[in-house]
């Protein structure tokens, strides 16, 4: 178990004047799914990238813990697998070349055959030597899978899993979030029932507009 | 090391994209034949040709140097970028990418200059390179953080050359200073002052980058 906790502490977001969510008090834990939901609007992209440390809140903190010590904010970044519609790769690299950069500009030495694993389980394999400008939204949904794993992290922030993916992409990424569950921590904000039927514990962000 | 590959990433995607190096390579080309043609037969004194040596340099790196942030804020993939490594790093990779790249859009300046401009002789080439290569850090690091500073605006191709006048105002100065000693062949010794200042503009800006570009990388 990788032992990844996070806690929001009075979490709270504006944009201009509109009030997003607020005052969100909650720990997430390894070992479980949690999910986002709400309607269009809620903050759940927003509230994936607080807890990402992509976005400030304007009020409270997300603080992430491994092994009980505090994790800086500068350490974040390899501890954790984002994807998101938001996320967009580099078009004029092919797949294979946007997952090494990813793991160079980490730090991490590429393992070949972690890659190759990961392509083959994403049915991208015969596709990886193709620039991403030939590939379609779904495929490229599969590579930011592929970019969210391949280092390991110990926790996965998943906004909107399965948008653009197609019924066997769905399965081969529900497959994953069930198996990476028993190690890591995950957080998925979606609408789709689907998605949500996968977590353990579901955060209803209406409940925090007032 | 991961800035190095953030470099390397910026370099192999410049390769494939010609976002900056088109522009620079454009800018440069229009630059010095408007010079030319406007010069004509005129013998032009070697200080004004210095002179327009740095305001050719100035504008070419306002038209190419701010790719380097706003390319990846045009096409959306700061976020990933945001996901891969702490600010300092990315910093590191963008400000190796532009140094880089004003070295090589100075070389060809200094080619075509040397080439084309009987009046462009230098007495004290030694000085003269000093002055370049102080003058490409300063020009390398000033334009990295500006562009960084302009790629979250909205009217970022006005407000580049605006926020840069200011900053690379001083540091023109001292390199017109210098390109003039070394016309006139001064020697180092001479020239030791302002090329105390060159050196000192280059560490202020740099900490002062490094420190403010954690602020505006997170917000």
């Amino acid at each position: 178990m990788s032992n990844h906790k996070l806690i929001l502490q009075d979490v709270t977001k504006f944009f201009g004047r509109r009030l997003i969510f607020q005052n969100i008090n909650k720990e997430f834990f390894s070992g479980n799914i949690y999910g986002f939901a709400g309607n269009n609007g809620t903050g759940k992209s927003t509230l994936a990238k607080i807890t990402a440390g992509l976005l400030s809140p304007n009020k409270g903190k997300a603080e992430h813990y491994k092994q009980q010590q505090p994790i800086d904010y500068n350490e974040l970044y390899n501890l954790i697998g984002f994807v998101s519609p938001e996320l967009i790769l580099y078009d004029e690299f092919t797949a294979e070349e946007n997952v090494l950069f990813a793991l160079q500009i980490r730090g991490i030495k590429p393992d070949g055959k972690k890659i190759d694993f990961l392509f083959e389980k994403f049915n991208l394999f015969g596709r990886r030597k193709d620039t991403l400008k030939k590939y379609s939204s779904g495929m490229k949904q599969r590579v930011k899978f592929i970019i969210a794993l391949i280092h390991n992290p110990t926790l996965l922030i998943l906004d909107e899993p399965t948008s653009n993916l197609d019924n066997k992409g769905k399965e081969i990424v529900y497959k994953i979030i069930e198996s990476e569950a028993k190690e890591k921590l995950i957080i998925i904000a979606s609408n789709e029932k689907n998605d949500l039927l996968l977590c353990n514990n579901i955060l209803q962000l209406e409940n925090y507009k007032q | 090391m991961n800035g190095y590959s953030i470099f390397k990433k910026d370099w192999f995607s410049e390769l494939r994209t010609r976002y900056a190096i088109n522009a620079l390579a454009m800018f440069i080309l229009v630059t010095v034949s408007v010079i030319l043609f406007s010069v004509g037969e005129e013998e032009i004194s070697p200080y004004l040709t210095g002179g327009l040596f740095w305001v050719v340099i100035f504008f070419s790196a306002m038209s190419g140097l701010s790719r380097v942030f706003v390319s990846e804020e045009e096409r959306g993939t700061v976020l990933l970028l945001h996901l891969l490594a702490k600010p300092s790093t990315i910093f590191t990779g963008k400000l190796l990418f532009n140094i880089v790249l004003v070295f090589l859009m100075n070389g060809v300046i200094v080619l075509l200059y040397t080439l084309f401009f009987n009046s462009f002789v230098i007495l004290n080439t030694q000085l003269f390179f000093i002055t370049i290569i102080l003058g490409n850090f300063g020009i390398g690091i000033s334009s990295t953080i500006i562009a960084a500073i302009i790629s979250k605006a909205g009217a970022k191709g006005t407000l580049y050359p605006v926020l840069s006048f200011p900053v690379l105002l001083p540091l023109i100065l001292v390199l017109l200073e210098l390109t003039e000693y070394s016309i006139d062949g001064k020697t180092i010794t001479e020239s030791y002052v302002e090329l105390l200042i060159l050196l000192c503009y280059n560490v202020i800006m740099l900490t002062a980058s490094y420190l403010l570009f954690d602020i505006i990388w997170k917000d």
